[in-house]
């Protein structure tokens, strides 16, 4: 297989190939190039800067380079490498910061000596020089394939590290070792079907642009919970699910992507900075190694990798990050774990492809964007999912990921949205009106869907109450309705709506701001359990439906409600994050007697 | 460095030159073009670079140039600009050369005007409370010391006023002071001169450093202009370890200067006929505030724009706002009903505010009462709605406090005179005794503590 015969070619030998022609901002065109293959690697002049090759005609290789080309120009030389756009997969991935390219910032911050990003520097993804413990679990003589774990390693207090036989590998275990190795030492080798050996360290490349190879693709039965009242009740994503948020600029796109990195119930967090702004990234770094996850008890930052390409670094690199990222994500969903990917924003993204499809001179689609827009979309969209890993013990791992959409304008006619709106299942539309009335998460309850909603009813009536999909059904009818009478309302005035319909608008109010309105600043309100959720919900049901049974009688007066201890009694409900079904359920009782007792 | 002259000028169109026979030149090098009959040379960079071929473009004016005899020389460097401590207090054009009649500077350092990009991984996160005086700014969009935070306005609204109280007021905790790095991007002589003079009547003018390019001035000059002022901001804050206060004006010229080089370049264009990368060209420079580890100065960036037709998805604030931390937005309606500053507190977002805010920075009940001042506002411009449709006799009582709230509120809070410089406790305070307008019942997002603590007493009557 190439790949392991790629993955054996020593890192940085440079072989001499081209002479730059031409140069115009982030793309460059050599000739003398015609033994480099497409997407090969290669370091442009003698500053090295690192640069992949996009196109060939002929001996001509048109290379989109990864740093500040200014200062190049005709006559500098190219180097080729050999390889393929990679990344590292190794021990020490975990808790690092880089850029698109996989480069760690820490490192660059080290080289430069200050702190702008300095061109041309070289640095290891991982620390070659650390040693890990290793443990085997297979041992000499047993017959391994492609996928099967070898031994492990403790790379953070939360995450086991697999150390994993690279596709395409196998035969029979001829040594193992165990004990302290740095990641590029031989830990194993193998004897191959034909005899030869394969040596076998902890750390393997795999090219960014092709999807790590699985078994099979499952489909998702169960819900990435988040502690989001509006997505986890309302508008859930699968593990291994593709969801979207698109929405104008402050309506709290970063914040929610934010928030589900921080609560989400994903094992590995991978998060890309993609073309944002350089603060943000500051903010997750200075927040993630002190902020808990409430799934471990453990610094979310031990579960976490960041890949900063922050608007003002190389546009190149930008396009590179999100392969980047959904690679190293691949690499931990065949561990096995639940990985859940974020990425912040795929329209910056598109912007880039578009920018290096402009200085390719190539035929614009919709808006200036390539005619490949779509079908790139797709392919990054289709790497999520629930897989069978490769290997013989039926790992299942899986791979959400989450793109937020940055429409210009909020219009979501634009072709990056379009696009991504194709390929992915749930929907979150942040909606500008809601923001600026300072709702939020601003995620719209009417034009938001999650088609996975359906395959989770199971899981629902399993895991948290029978009549959770009852619950939810009726409560988006009420939010439905609340619309349509909201209309009415503003034409001819409260006087005109039957109690009936009043007591409609009374609990979509509760539902909207008691229960969507929720606080991401808020330490408290940011997470709530699906469990408790559901409790909260409900109780705001059990209000409605003891309600109706009232409402209509002839003498009944609406004022009655609003005095209503058990109304006042659903702020402290609300606020306690540790109710237990029994707390909802007094509540309950409480609120239908008192209602009960109305009549 | 190559010094060869060319003198074989294929095309001259718009801001763009093209240059033939070229040997050696590099990406974004210095070009010096002699004009026949001229004695001072005109620069220009270039944008593309082939075997024997420049593509240059111009900062100055291309008018009265001929293909013939006209002489370009590559400078073997990039564009720099020499920068001193001795800048603050001078004038200088928008190329950067002297403009208040003084003697040349002695430069101490010179710096490539694109500067290079920030280490994310090398920033600290802003969070020093910045007193505007402003009450609008200051309790409800509060501004932090490393921020990047525009002024969103239109043809006609006074953000200039908004700008200069700002840049006189500004100060922090600690007391210091803001180094202002000021620039005019083909604005009007008028409003370039009224920056100089509010600056120099507040005494902060030996503070300042001005860089002016009018609307008389070469169009194209507008590409280096905020590039020169950034450079010298981050040569204050990074190396002289001061706290500086850019502030751009106006970003909508400056979006329409590189709207028309890659006009030029006949470009594949994007919305409006703006390039492609214009979010990527914003982001150079709004991403170069900021603080960085281990350097006590910082860049606090201002930049203003107007919004053609008050357009807020136009292409220029609609990118902006994707890039900076939240945005001053110019209300007309406020200002029609003669509020100053008339900042529509809804439209406005700081996203850094939780980051100054609060114990030790402001005032413990800031944050609760930000949030109430925005839910009751909000009511009461809700209300306001719904009486012009079904009349103020449709309202009941609860309704009617919060639509003489919300009068009070933009009168009262967000209205303040042009000189007035509110400290933020004054400007919570107003907040409290607002809020005691309402009934308590419909204070949801403050905790009964907090209203005993701070809410006076005496109710103000609605």
């Amino acid at each position: 297989m190439t790949n392991s015969q790629e993955k054996n070619t020593v890192k940085n030998t440079d072989i001499p190939g081209g002479v730059i022609d031409r140069v115009t901002g982030p793309l460059v065109r050599a000739h003398g190039m015609s033994e480099a293959k497409l997407y090969e690697v290669v370091k442009v002049s003698d500053e090295k800067l690192l640069g992949e090759i996009i196109e060939l005609h002929g001996d001509v290789a048109a290379i989109q380079v990864y740093e500040e080309t200014a200062g190049i120009g005709p006559g500098d030389p190219v180097f080729r490498t050999g390889r393929t756009m990679s990344v590292a997969l190794a021990p020490g991935l975990l808790e690092s910061i880089y850029d698109g390219v996989q480069r760690p910032l820490k490192a660059i911050e080290i080289a430069a000596g200050n702190h702008f990003i300095k061109r041309g520097i070289e640095a290891d993804a991982v620390d070659m020089a650390k040693k890990w413990k290793f443990s085997p679990v297979v041992k000499v003589g047993d017959t391994v394939v492609e996928g099967d774990v070898l031994g492990e390693v403790q790379e953070t207090s939360v995450i086991m590290h697999k150390v994993m036989v690279p596709p395409g590998e196998g035969g029979k275990v001829a040594s193992i070792q165990s004990g302290e190795f740095d990641v590029t030492e031989e830990i194993a080798t193998l004897t191959r079907a034909d005899d030869s050996t394969a040596s076998i360290s902890m750390l393997q490349y795999w090219p960014i642009r092709k999807a790590r190879p699985k078994i099979s693709k499952i489909f998702p039965s169960e819900p990435l919970r988040t502690g989001g009242r509006s997505i986890d009740t309302f508008f859930p994503i699968a593990k291994g699910g593709a969801g979207c948020i698109p929405g104008p600029f402050g309506a709290g796109k970063t914040v929610t992507q934010q928030s589900i990195a921080k609560y989400c119930d994903a094992e590995i967090i991978v998060y890309i900075g993609c073309g944002e702004r350089g603060n943000e990234m500051t903010e997750v770094l200075n927040e993630f190694p002190h902020l808990i996850d409430p799934n471990t008890g453990e610094p979310l930052m031990k579960r976490t990798i960041l890949i900063a390409n922050t608007s003002n670094m190389p546009v190149a690199a930008r396009e590179a990050s999100v392969y980047t990222g959904i690679t190293i994500a691949e690499y931990y969903r065949d561990m096995g774990y639940n990985v859940a990917l974020m990425a912040d924003s795929t329209s910056r993204w598109a912007e880039a492809m578009r920018e290096i499809s402009g200085r390719l001179e190539e035929m614009p689609g919709e808006e200036g964007y390539p005619a490949y827009l779509s079908s790139r979309t797709a392919e990054f969209y289709e790497r999520a999912g629930i897989v069978k890993a490769l290997g013989s013990d039926g790992r299942i791992g899986s791979l959400t990921v989450i793109g937020a959409v940055s429409p210009p304008g909020g219009d979501l006619s634009e072709p990056v949205s379009q696009a991504t709106l194709r390929v992915t299942k749930t929907f979150w539309s942040l909606d500008a009106d809601l923001a600026y009335k300072k709702h939020f998460p601003s995620i719209n309850w009417l034009t938001s869907y999650s088609l996975y909603a359906p395959n989770f009813e199971d899981f629902w009536a399993k895991e948290i109450a029978p009549d959770f999909a009852d619950v939810r059904k009726k409560a988006m009818t009420l939010l439905e309705q609340e619309s349509k009478l909201l209309e009415i309302v503003r034409l001819v005035g409260m006087e005109s709506l039957s109690n009936g319909d009043r007591l409609v608008l009374k609990v979509a109010g509760m539902i909207r701001e008691d229960f969507l309105f929720q606080n991401a600043f808020d330490p408290d309100d940011a997470y709530t359990p699906l469990k408790n959720q559901y409790g909260l919900l409900k109780s705001i049901m059990v209000f409605f439906e003891a309600g109706q049974a009232v409402v209509n009688k002839p003498d009944f007066d609406f004022k009655d409600f609003a005095d209503m201890k058990s109304l006042a009694g659903y702020t402290d409900l609300k606020a306690n994050t540790k109710a237990t079904p029994e707390v909802y359920q007094s509540y309950q009782d409480e609120a239908r007697a008192e209602i009960n007792a109305l009549a | 460095m190559s010094q060869k002259e060319y003198t074989d000028i294929s095309s001259i169109a718009g801001p763009l030159l093209v240059v033939e026979g070229v040997e050696g030149a590099k990406y974004e090098e210095l070009v010096e073009v002699n004009v026949p009959g001229e004695n001072k040379p005109r620069f220009g960079k270039v944008l593309d670079i082939s075997k024997g071929r420049a593509v240059v473009q111009m900062f100055d004016n291309t008018s009265g140039m001929t293909a013939d005899g006209t002489r370009a020389r590559f400078r073997g460097e990039t564009l720099k600009l020499g920068v001193s401590e001795d800048m603050l207090g001078r004038v200088f054009n928008g190329a950067g050369q002297v403009a208040d009649g003084g003697p040349e500077l002695i430069p101490e350092q010179r710096r490539d005007i694109a500067g290079e990009p920030i280490n994310p991984f090398s920033r600290e996160f802003p969070n020093d409370f910045i007193q505007t005086g402003i009450g609008s700014i200051d309790v409800m969009n509060t501004l932090v010391r490393g921020q990047k935070l525009p002024i969103f306005s239109g043809a006609g609204l006074p953000h200039a006023r908004l700008a200069a109280q700002i840049a006189r007021q500004a100060t922090v905790k600690d007391g210091g002071e803001f180094a202002i790095v000021f620039a005019t991007l083909g604005v009007s002589f008028e409003e370039a001169e009224y920056f100089r003079r509010e600056f120099e009547e507040a005494g902060a003018l030996e503070r300042s450093v001005l860089f002016i390019n009018t609307a008389a001035d070469p169009v194209v000059e507008r590409i280096s202009t905020p590039r020169m002022a950034l450079t010298t901001a981050e040569y204050l804050a990074y190396e002289k370890g001061k706290h500086v206060l850019v502030i751009l004006t106006d970003l909508t010229n400056y979006c329409e200067a590189l709207r028309e080089v890659s006009a030029a370049r006949k470009e594949v264009p994007g919305r409006r006929g703006y390039p492609g990368y214009l979010y990527t060209d914003l982001s150079t420079l709004y991403e170069r505030a900021g603080r960085v580890k281990g350097k006590p100065g910082t860049i606090t960036q201002i930049p203003i724009l107007t919004m053609p037709d008050d357009d807020k998805t136009h292409p220029v604030p609609d990118l902006t706002g994707y890039i900076t931390e939240g945005q001053f937005v110019i209300s007309r309606e406020l200002y029609r009903k003669g509020v100053f500053p008339p900042v529509d507190v809804q439209g406005s977002l700081s996203r850094l505010w939780a980051a100054g805010v609060g114990e030790g920075k402001t005032r413990a009940d800031h944050s609760s009462l930000k949030d109430q001042l925005f839910a009751s506002y909000a009511t009461g411009r809700e209300v306001r709605e719904l009486a012009v449709v079904l009349g103020e006799a449709s309202l009941d009582d609860t309704d009617r406090a919060h639509l003489k709230f919300a009068e009070e509120f933009e009168k009262q809070f967000v209205g303040q005179g042009e000189y007035e410089n509110r400290s933020v406790e004054e400007s919570l305070d107003i907040g409290w005794k607002l809020l005691s307008m309402l009934p308590k019942s419909s204070l949801k997002r403050v905790k009964p503590e907090l209203i005993e603590k701070h809410m006076p007493k005496t109710k103000v009557e609605a």
